[in-house]
């Protein structure tokens, strides 16, 4: 595999890409615009750029304003402040409203490390998708972090993308890649269980993938970037070809990836599932990689949990 | 600036708080005394002030008014029937299902509605982004935000009072409908706010205080926010909860009571002068 980029570093570029090509696309930040990287876009377009300080609400409240004036905001600070703190003018003055307001929130995730358990936000997911209009997008790699940047600020309406702090792998291929809004990607094809991914956990499934080759298991991957409106019609059509799925995500078993999946095999074609995800506990300090591990987020646990599913396949 | 006398102002406010009552009989819920605090404000706003077409409500250059109290929607749809946004039958569906006045400000439905509120302090916060965006796009018209004196309780209100100062907001006026009253009390008992010019000078805003009963009065600070240059204004107006109907005035229980028949009747009659 390439070398680690983040999707925080793709949405920067995505951001100043856009800037010269739309004049209505305005950055809101909270302080963070270094780590967000929204910094780029501020140097190269200051006027359009409106740092409000530690002060995630009115991030909000402004970007809701600014949209309804017809610009298109885009509003960044850490996921834990924007959907937390955030949530209910979120909710009431952009949702509601289904303003054209792009919350693209970084620093997601146990893979936000050192910073521990109060900048870990492993429940974002779940608060987003309960919205009505909203669109919710994790992309999985750089190049899909920048396509996913660029086609939210075509769409008309509210949208979520959660970025990540630390590099990610590439999972999809530069030259014939192509984004879109509620499709997902099968990555890898098989006929034995279906792993459904997103973000930073689609490189785990793959590598999951190759290790359950050798162990005599084709196991399909699938990319769920967009998480609503989510592509049930290929999760479906998983359920129904392989017999059993396992989700991968790194958040919250409760609310993300695997509950929208539950939801919809569940009500369209019932098949054994099991979710990979943190267990409905806080994160803590610690290296990227180290959390991973402690919290059950690697594709050995992957590996495990789909050896375990399959057993439930009738 | 529109060519209107006083009388006439006065006339309208008349016919926009005779229109709150019946409109808060027939749904049987709702906010009357925050609405009818706030009748000369909008009275002054939308017939004096603002630039507005009701037959183009998205009229390019136009002005922009967000009721941050959104609870107090019935003065502002009293206000846009009387406009001419939409017909006053529309009034009298309000709260009930599948109606287009919802019980707080739905800007997808409702024409003239530019922001939908509810959740205090937000409101004002979306219309800080509108003055940036009039500022963006160098257009010189103006943003209006009403919030209430308890509102000023919610933390939003000063994170976003703050950046109007800070982007020089002077293409946004804040009118503070200041009636003492919020749903639990007093605003001294439950949680002072004051001083409320004190705070808002603090912030960088030009503060004015104003009888916000006197639509002379108002006329002349609007004009003194239009002038006031590099800043925000906020407008102080002192007003008395429930104004015109005197069972109601500085009355916490009419916050949010819907008037009964016998009520109905007796504001109307106090009311009294016939548009």
């Amino acid at each position: 595999m390439s070398k680690k980029i983040a999707t925080r570093e793709a949405y920067g570029e995505a951001l100043i890409e856009l800037g010269s090509q739309n004049k209505d696309v305005v950055v809101l930040d909270a302080d963070l615009s270094k780590s967000t990287k929204t910094a780029g876009f501020a140097k190269n377009y200051p006027e359009r750029f409106f740092n409000v300080g530690i002060a995630e609400q009115n991030l909000v409240g402004m970007a809701a304003g600014l949209a309804a004036a017809g610009k298109i905001p885009f509003a960044s600070t850490f996921a834990m402040f924007a959907t937390g703190r955030a949530f209910e003018i979120i909710r009431n003055s952009v949702g509601y409203p289904n303003l054209n307001v792009k919350i693209c929130a970084t620093h997601a995730g146990l893979t936000v490390g050192e910073d521990g358990a109060s900048h870990q936000a492993l429940e974002d997911i779940a608060c987003m998708r309960v919205i009505p209009n909203m669109t919710v997008i994790v992309p999985a790699d750089a190049l899909e972090a920048k396509q996913a940047i660029h086609a939210v600020a075509e769409m008309t309406g509210p949208a979520y993308v959660r970025l990540g702090r630390s590099g990610v792998p590439s999972v999809n291929e530069e030259s014939n890649y192509q984004f879109e809004i509620g499709k997902g990607v099968t990555l890898k094809e098989g006929n034995d269980i279906t792993i459904i991914a997103t973000g930073i956990m689609v490189s785990e499934a793959l590598e999951a993938a190759d290790i359950l080759n050798e162990k005599g298991v084709s196991a399909r991957v699938i990319n769920i970037h967009t998480i609503k409106p989510i592509d049930q019609e290929m999760i479906i059509k998983a359920a129904k070809e392989t017999g059993a799925i396992v989700t991968a995500e790194e958040h919250n078993i409760i609310g993300g990836l695997g509950s929208a999946v539950s939801e919809v095999i569940s009500e369209g074609y019932p098949v054994p599932l099991k979710r990979v995800g943190t267990m409905d506990t806080f994160g803590e300090s610690g290296k990227p990689a180290d959390l991973l591990k402690k919290y059950g987020l690697t594709k050995e646990n992957i590996v495990d949990t789909v050896l375990e599913t399959i057993k439930r396949k009738k | 600036m529109n060519n209107i006398t006083i009388s006439e102002l006065q006339e309208r406010a008349t016919s926009i708080r005779k229109n709150i009552i019946e409109m808060l009989h027939e749904s049987g819920s709702g906010h009357p005394g925050g609405s009818l605090s706030a009748a000369d404000i909008l009275t002054v706003l939308f017939f004096h002030e603002m630039n507005l077409d009701p037959k183009n409500p998205k009229l390019d250059n136009r002005d922009r008014f967000v009721l941050s109290k959104g609870h107090a929607a019935p003065v502002l749809y009293a206000t846009l029937v009387e406009k001419g946004f939409f017909p006053k039958e529309e009034l009298f569906k309000l709260r009930k299902i599948n109606a287009m006045l919802q019980g707080h400000p739905d800007m997808k439905g409702t024409p003239g509605v530019e922001m939908s509120t509810g959740s205090l302090g937000q409101g004002f916060s979306a219309a800080c982004g509108m003055a940036i965006a009039g500022k963006l796009d160098k257009k010189d018209a103006r943003v209006y935000a009403l919030l209430g004196d308890g509102e000023l309780q919610e933390g939003l209100v000063w994170e976003a009072a703050m950046s109007a100062s800070h982007y020089k907001l002077d293409n946004l006026t804040a009118i503070v409908d200041y009636n003492r009253l919020q749903i639990d009390g007093f605003n001294d008992d439950v949680m002072g706010v004051n001083p409320v010019d004190d705070k808002f000078k603090a912030f960088g805003w030009h503060v004015i205080e104003v009888d916000g009963h006197s639509i002379d009065a108002l006329i002349r600070v609007f004009d003194e926010a239009k002038n006031t240059k590099g800043k925000p204004t906020a407008i102080i107006a002192k007003t008395i909860k429930g104004k015109g109907v005197s069972f109601m005035e500085n009355a916490v229980e009419w916050h949010g009571t819907a008037p009964s028949e016998d009520d109905k009747a007796q504001a109307l009659k106090e009311l009294g002068g016939e548009k």
